[in-house]
């Protein structure tokens, strides 16, 4: 242990470089929350000097619901539905991962066939949220259409969800105990058929996007992220395997049945948007691989549903823990505090893009041209609802 | 990881230690010695990962309990350091000369619970809530319910579900 | 040629601008528009029905649901529905569920700034009644208590299907003739204003945004 030397004082961040804003020079700009080249609802104040970028702030909070507070009005059952909308792209994790908290706070088991179902609708989602930010990021550099096929794609993967769940966007699926309902007849064979579509497309993507000379000149040497500001920013998830950092919490800690399943963690050489696209790029491909792998290794039948006591009755003894899972943008934390009450003590969601989208995101947008800002927001793949929950 | 626990109990004064799961740690520590252990966990022990920094409001205490939550790459293990303050006059020193998006969180907890850390840079800036008058809005003495009805004009016409009222009108309409 | 009667014009308090701000802004209030003759009218109004140009605001969750609209699955181009970037250009505005009281702002904002006729579509329960965030200390329960709504879409949220039949609903509605909602705004103007400002305190902006 005495070996490791932090590397946490080495890196400068150029931010904090004094300037006089009354010069002259600069102007003051805001990209605003109504603007096609933020991703999503936050604004950019930015100070520009031509039309490079010198210092940059970032606002949130235009899509501040208070989830904690009002998660601790409600009895634990009346959360669920409340919980999937805190990420708006990929709801499955929140659910997810409030079932578990849940069910490790009570001492709830899951049956076996409701692991798997978790773990092939998490991955799903995961592949759903990646085709919405492949659109995404190279919309932002000017290929719209790629855009169009991604979106009409993910819509064949929102009707699974709607046959198997109910709902398209948000599924409610992942209940404390298991999950909610079997797989319906005939699911795998459309599951399958979907998956080759998208892998297929996957392809085509390949070929438009990556040997695309427009988008190779403008993400290369975009938004470096350096090794030694992924620990002190806090960078997590694809950011971080982008910069040569082997992490990833299937596998730090395995959670649902990712422990056995087949699959290595993909790393890249130097984070910049290139080698980030990329990298997400063949996730895409492995999110594909494990789904068909799970669609292998589920035991056929079994109970998927362990009912829990009467819901809403129900105290949980006190406790606190933390769980996470790996979303498509990163780790994803709840941390869940319990009194013994019917209530919840307290909620605390810990979203990826937190770490990414402001102070992040206000150290590599400096020296960066204005034309290039919805590029590097898209590749650091932040997503403000999980911001400010 | 017991092992290091042991040794830490000698230096820093850690009033409790839960194992929680397989991997997960949760650990009590007096507020003096939170940020050198803070540090000591990042430099030597390898903990270099923060993954969140939330506070909890025990007004039956009268403290907010902080919640440094911290993970270990080489060894895959998650530890949660709990740290108490006082409630009345919350003031607590800042990390985010160690992990630089503490301030973000340091921020929000400024906000939202107004636990200050003088310290941190834009500390006091608005983080979320835009021309907010009222208290923080995540203690628990703030009805968030009271506040919408009041404030937001809802709608007439909304009937309650709740559980307990239905029952009880049910088994005993001519009251208790 | 009738010559205009400027001493009849109204003005505006602005109060939440410094001085040197107060020359940069108009501070006129807004007087209603007219409408031209029957047959004039509903011939524009056809046309107006049939090219609805939305601004591109995802002010909520609701907004997930719009992307799909625009792929082929769905296609409203095929209905002349077309985001622009600007409100300036764009005839529809789209509060896709929630807003803040942040968003509110800009959302207001935002509406002042679109030329005549506009309309107001509100998408999913959040803007009937406050949906499943009505207890929430930050968003707000009426969305026609700080602008004028044409159409309500329910749904949590809804489908692109729904979506679809909202905005039938809303062509035959200005086929019918009511697109006042602009007027109604301004003919009501101290009554939004009051709603509005009740809840955005820090009012540092113009009373109308021209």
């Amino acid at each position: 242990m005495n070996g490791i030397t932090s590397a946490h004082h080495t890196h400068t961040p150029q931010a904090e470089s004094s300037l006089d804003f009354d010069s002259g020079k600069y102007v003051k700009i805001w990209q605003g929350p109504q603007h096609p080249g933020v991703t999503g609802n936050m604004s950019l104040e930015l100070y520009i000097s031509g039309s490079e970028v010198v210092q940059c702030k970032t606002h949130v909070g235009y899509l501040h619901r208070g989830f904690e507070k009002l998660m601790e009005r409600r009895r634990f059952i009346q959360n669920f539905p409340l919980v999937c909308r805190i990420c708006v792209p990929e709801p499955d994790t929140n659910e997810f991962l409030y079932a578990s908290a849940i069910e490790e706070l009570a001492g709830i088991e899951v049956p076996e066939r409701a692991l798997w179902l978790r773990t092939l609708n998490l991955e799903l989602s995961r592949l759903a949220s990646f085709l919405m930010w492949i659109g995404g990021q190279a919309g932002a550099f000017g290929l719209g259409t790629v855009g169009q096929w991604t979106m009409a794609h993910r819509d064949f993967i929102l009707d699974l969800f709607e046959e198997l769940t109910g709902g398209r966007v948000y599924h409610m699926y992942m209940l404390p105990g298991g999950v909610r309902a079997d797989l319906p007849h005939g699911f795998d064979k459309r599951l399958l058929h979907v998956i080759a579509d998208a892998e297929k497309l996957l392809y085509e993507i390949e070929k438009v996007v990556f040997h695309n000379a427009v988008f190779k000149k403008r993400a290369r040497g975009l938004g470096v992220i350096s090794q030694d500001m992924v620990d002190t920013y806090g960078v997590v998830g694809p950011n971080a395997r982008a910069a040569g950092f082997a992490r990833d919490v299937r596998k730090d800690s395995p959670y649902a049945k990712y422990s056995e399943l087949d699959f290595d963690i993909i790393t890249g050489t130097g984070s910049d948007a290139w080698e980030r696209a990329r990298l997400r790029y063949l996730e895409m491909h492995q999110s594909i691989a494990l789904i068909r792998q799970i669609m292998e290794r589920m035991p056929g039948t079994g109970p998927f549903y362990n009912r829990p006591p009467n819901v809403l009755h129900w105290e949980i003894p006190p406790g606190q823990t933390y769980v996470k899972a790996e979303s498509s943008r990163g780790e994803y934390g709840y941390y869940v505090v319990t009194d013994g009450s019917m209530f919840p003590r307290r909620v605390c969601v810990r979203g990826p893009s937190y770490a990414h989208a402001v102070t992040l995101l206000e150290e590599l947008i400096v020296s960066v041209d204005i034309a290039d800002i919805a590029g590097l927001m898209v590749s650091l793949h932040t997503c403000p609802p999980e911001i400010e929950r | 990881m017991k092992t290091v626990l042991k040794e830490l109990k000698k230096t820093f004064s850690i009033d409790s230690v839960l194992q929680q799961k397989d991997r997960t740690w949760f650990i009590t520590v007096q507020r003096e010695h939170a940020v050198p252990l803070l540090n000591h966990l990042q430099s030597i022990q390898g903990f270099t990962h923060l993954s969140l920094l939330t506070a909890v409001d025990r007004i039956e205490d009268n403290r907010f309990e902080l919640a440094y939550i911290l993970f270990n790459h080489y060894e895959k293990v998650t530890l949660g350091v709990n740290v108490l303050i006082d409630r009345d006059n919350p003031v607590m020193d800042s990390v985010h000369h160690l992990w630089r998006h503490a301030a973000t969180h340091q921020r929000e907890l400024n906000e939202m619970f107004g636990i200050s850390f003088p310290q941190s840079p834009r500390n006091s800036e608005s983080f979320i809530l835009e021309g907010w008058d009222s208290m923080p809005p995540m203690r628990r003495d703030f009805d968030t319910k009271e506040y919408a009805e009041d404030r937001f004009f809802p709608r007439p016409g909304r009937t309650t579900n709740d559980p307990a009222s239905f029952m009880k009108d049910k088994l005993y309409p001519e009251g208790e | 040629m009738k010559k205009k009667d400027r001493s009849r014009r109204e003005f505006l308090e602005n109060a939440g601008l410094s001085d040197p701000e107060k020359e940069l802004f108009c501070n006129a209030k807004p007087r209603p528009s007219k409408t031209l003759g029957k047959y004039m009218e509903g011939f524009l109004n056809w046309s107006r029905a049939n090219s609805l140009w939305i601004l591109g605001y995802g002010t909520g969750c609701g907004a997930i649901e719009l992307r799909p609209l625009m792929t082929a699955r769905y296609d409203m181009f095929r209905y002349g529905i077309a985001p622009r970037p600007t409100p300036r250009q764009s005839t529809v505005f789209i509060i896709g569920g929630y807003a803040s009281v942040k968003t509110l702002k800009r959302i207001v904002r935002s509406y002042e700034q679109m030329q005549d006729p506009k309309f107001v579509m509100g998408l999913g329960s959040c803007t009937i009644n406050g949906g499943m965030y009505w207890d929430s200390y930050n968003t707000i329960n009426r969305l026609d208590h700080y602008i004028p709504v044409d159409v309500y879409i329910t749904g949590c949220m809804p489908r692109p299907e729904s979506i679809i039949a909202g905005f039938e609903e809303l062509k035959n509605r200005i086929r019918k003739g009511y697109t006042q909602g602009a007027n109604q705004y301004i003919n009501n103007f101290d009554w939004y204003k009051r709603n509005q400002k009740q809840i955005i305190k820090d009012w540092n902006m113009p009373d109308y945004n021209w």
